[in-house]
């Protein structure tokens, strides 16, 4: 065994939650049958959209790019299959507003036809060099599979003044419910593990911790297995207690390290960098295989269905054809989320895809609980007991309701994940988090206008003195001819006038000796 | 299919604002079984009497206020108000009495300043400091306590007096409590030894039944504690407080100055530190904030059952903090994860 006493360290706050693991984490995953239609959404990650490449009516072939990710924050999408597209258009997405967004509709042709759109593969990615890894990461369309998306090549970019100290995996996988990171675990422990030395080549580094918290002890013996297996003396396989959330990567962080990620910070000040272990095995089927991202793990779990289990699937397929292949409904689905049950994003239909950030399909009942009506918030305090960022959300809830947004922001507003412990611990059923949601979007808002704002004066402040400038010079201009006129004619005219006395004198002389020259000979 | 849409989380758990105010009735049981015991009808009377008040009072101030009533009626906070009251007052208090104090408690204290969990000031102690002002005579007599006293003053002797005003025999009843007693005595030039050794004085160096009294809200306490329906805080560091400050007087003088032991045990100090300075709505809620305000309690309450002109001290130290609290708050604040101490919201 590899296991080492590794000293861990404790977080404020938390919850043991009914976790629900068992429901779905028995079973090996399945595969299901291919979907009617794919739903591809144009944007699956952080960032800005990248920019189509075909066109409705277009044959693709699986793996081939649909979206190039040219440009700043930009990762492609990929066709999960092969087939046609039938059209590209706006159709309902994983959003908490229920929005709609550009997807290319692609209906496979049952061949799953690779082509040539596999992309070169690298067998011996050691003796890569990080930077050509790291563009093929990019290329493949690699984003963070825990939920965040976040480019996962951007992350991997490190800058050479701080040097990386360890790479933590977090396979805590700490929301009640979700299952497939366990299964991810237990069942393809060398392609994450490969997955982590790509990575650890890429940043440098020569540790690796990963975090998985203790209700998963057959995912930890595979995972301590497969490291057996390969021989790897720098990556450690590290139980945690089962305590939400630690699988939020601040509270990982300080779990394994000690060290707190500054506020309004990222991991990399401390030299950390911290990835999820289905970003891992996607980064080696991209750099050692040539797949670009196309399918995932997921779980479909909950009361509302069935037969709750774990699915691998390509992107795009609906989740209507999940629960269908997953025993449907039962009587009791009422609600429909993507992800857990603490920070999942509810969704209104059905017909909504999987994207990369879709780790669980939860359909729910509703809540005897929910049915009441908040009441006033008593002060218990239960809520600064359980965040894990130890803020004083009763404060926070106050101020945000309020509308006191400097004194929210004072009390650290943007240091809480919303993670929802205090919404769920709240005695009087506050949705204490919506409060911060709201209270967080509006001081975006409000930033957002004042810096349109201070650009539009500061434009106008520069076109006001422009023209004054202009005024001026043209003023300063005018004024100096005048001047120069002035002068010029002043001089002239008083040596005309001069001029003209002096030839009147003259004459004047003249004709005096001429009148006595006259006289004188006449 | 159409799914009912909610932002997370999506589930809550198990307690509620009623689920913990009965908690904290259960926890009064022990303490008040006690008491009935020793003053029988007394306490009874005093019980119904607070809480139909109570709940008259809420229920108007909540039709006036336009409030809805079902939820704020059954969340049982006014009836642990009452209920506070209840065991805080004299035994026998006439229905006047428990009718003003509840005024103070539900419509001034909490219904004025905007109902459950606006409160500034621990209603019951605002209803108990107002009438103890106001009928200091009322609020001190207390009827001496003997066991299984429901034979001792009967039904109907209670009635009389709750409702009638009737006095008759009621002189040779009464009794002074043990902090009155002490009070009275030291007041007087006597020394602690000469007013123990009247035999008033027995376990845990009060009068027995105030002891037991004491002990059986400590148990009650605990279990709170146990339930996690409070925080250990505001119990130790009030008894802490009360304790170390009664140990130094008593140290330099044990003639002048009353025992650690009788300090925690013969007035409301248990009653105070478990259930009273306990309130979430009136207390800090800061953890450090709950010590100092925990700690202020304490001190007040030795200084001015010491030194000031009233036997007990609990309600106005309570008060007193109650004003503080904004303050402690303030000063308190936790450090926030990647944040320095010291950065202050």
């Amino acid at each position: 065994m590899i296991q080492t006493l590794h000293k861990l360290w404790r977080n404020h706050g938390g919850l043991h939650l009914d976790y629900h693991k068992e429901d779905s984490n028995a079973a090996p995953t399945r595969h299901l049958p291919m979907a009617e239609e794919l739903i591809i959404p144009l944007q699956q990650h952080s960032g800005y959209k990248p920019t189509l490449t075909v066109n409705a009516g277009d044959y693709v072939y699986k793996g081939q790019e649909l979206a190039s990710h040219t440009g700043f924050m930009k990762v492609p999408v990929h066709a999960s299959t092969s087939g046609t597209i039938t059209a590209i258009e706006e159709r309902p997405i994983a959003h908490p507003s229920g929005l709609s967004d550009v997807c290319i509709i692609l209906k496979p042709d049952g061949k799953d036809d690779w082509g040539n759109a596999r992309m070169p593969t690298y067998p011996d990615p050691s003796q890569v060099d990080g930077e050509i890894l790291r563009q093929r990461i990019c290329a493949a369309g690699i984003v963070g599979m825990g939920g965040a998306v976040f480019p996962a090549a951007i992350k991997l970019n490190v800058h050479d003044n701080i040097p990386i100290e360890a790479l933590i995996i977090n396979g805590a996988e700490c929301e009640p419910y979700i299952t497939c990171d366990d299964r991810l675990m237990r069942e393809k422990p060398l392609e994450i593990l490969r997955g982590v030395q790509i990575m650890m080549h890429i940043i440098a580094t020569q540790r690796c911790l990963i975090g998985i918290e203790d209700n998963k002890p057959e995912a930890i013996a595979a995972m301590q297995a497969a490291c057996e297996e390969l021989g790897e003396q720098r990556i450690e396989i590290i139980p945690i207690p089962t305590l939400y959330p630690s699988g939020s990567e601040k509270q990982l962080i300080k779990i394994l390290t000690g060290k707190e990620v500054p506020s309004g910070g990222r991991p990399s000040t401390l030299g950390i960098v911290c990835h999820n272990p289905a970003t891992a095995r996607a980064i080696y089927r991209a750099v050692v295989l040539g797949e670009p991202l196309i399918d995932r793990y997921l779980t479909i779990t909950g009361k509302g269905v069935a037969q709750p289990c774990n699915v691998e699937v390509p992107l795009g397929t609906p989740i209507q054809h999940l629960i269908a292949h997953s025993g449907g409904y039962t009587p009791a689905a009422k609600r429909l989320a993507m992800g857990g049950p603490m920070m999942g994003v509810s969704l209104h239909t059905d017909q909504i895809p999987v994207v990369k950030a879709t780790n669980c399909i939860l359909v729910s009942d509703i809540p005897e609980s929910e049915q009441q009506p908040a009441l006033p918030c008593i002060r218990c305090g239960l809520c600064a007991e359980a965040c894990p960022v130890t803020l004083l959300p009763q404060q926070l809830y106050w101020h945000s309701r309020a509308r006191d947004f400097d004194k929210a922001e004072q009390y650290h507003l943007f240091d809480c994940i919303e993670c929802g412990c205090c919404a769920y611990v709240c005695p009087s059923h506050i949705r204490l988090v919506d409060y911060y949601r709201f209270a967080k979007a509006e001081i975006r808002t409000q930033r957002d206008a004042k810096t349109k704002a201070n650009i539009a004066r500061e434009r106008h402040d520069f076109h006001q003195e422009r023209l004054e400038r202009a005024k001026r010079e043209k003023a300063e201009k005018l004024a100096k001819h005048k001047e120069q006129a002035q002068t010029n004619t002043d001089d002239g005219k008083k040596a005309a006038i001069q001029a003209a006395l002096e030839r009147a004198k003259a004459k004047k002389a003249e004709a005096a000796a001429q009148t006595t020259t006259g006289e004188t000979t006449e | 299919m159409i799914f009912s849409k909610r932002t997370s989380p999506y589930v809550s758990g198990k307690q509620d604002v009623s689920s913990i105010m009965r908690q904290v009735l259960y926890a009064l049981i022990p303490g008040t079984a006690v008491l009935i015991w020793y003053f029988g009808w007394g306490i009874l009377s005093n019980l119904v009497l607070a809480i139909v008040f109570a709940e008259l009072l809420e229920w108007g101030m909540l039709k006036l206020r336009q409030r809805p009533v079902r939820p704020f009626l059954s969340d049982y906070s006014a009836v642990v108000t009452a209920w506070l009251l209840a065991v805080a007052m004299p035994a026998f208090s006439p229905w006047w009495l428990i009718a003003i104090a509840m005024i103070f408690a539900i419509v001034i204290a909490k219904h004025l300043y905007g109902g459950l969990g606006y409160n500034p000031f621990n209603p019951a102690m605002v209803g108990y400091a107002a009438v103890l002002v106001s009928y200091p005579v009322q609020m001190t007599i207390w009827p001496a306590p003997v066991d299984s006293s429901f034979a001792h003053i009967g039904f109907g002797q209670t009635l009389q007096h709750v409702f009638a005003g009737s006095t008759q025999g009621w002189d040779a009843l009464s009794a002074a409590t043990p902090l009155d007693a002490v009070k009275v005595s030291l007041s007087l030039n006597k020394l602690l030894s000469e007013i123990y050794a009247t035999g008033q004085f027995g376990l845990l160096a009060g009068q027995a039944a105030w002891g037991l009294v004491n002990l059986a809200w400590l148990f009650g306490g605990l279990w709170l504690l146990w339930q996690r329906i409070i925080g250990w805080q505001i119990p130790v560091a009030l008894l802490g407080t009360l304790a170390v400050m009664a140990s130094v007087f008593w140290l330099i003088d044990p003639q002048a100055y009353a025992s650690p032991l009788f300090h925690l045990f013969s007035g409301a100090a248990m009653l105070g530190a478990f259930f009273i300075a306990t309130d979430p709505v009136s207390a800090s809620t800061t953890p450090t904030g709950k010590l100092f305000y925990a700690a202020g309690i304490g001190l007040f309450t030795y200084i001015i059952r010491t030194w000031g002109g009233y036997p007990d001290a609990i309600a106005f130290s309570v008060i007193i903090m109650n004003m503080a609290v904004p303050l402690i708050d303030y000063y308190t604040q936790p450090r926030v994860y990647g944040t320095k101490q010291g950065q202050r919201g």
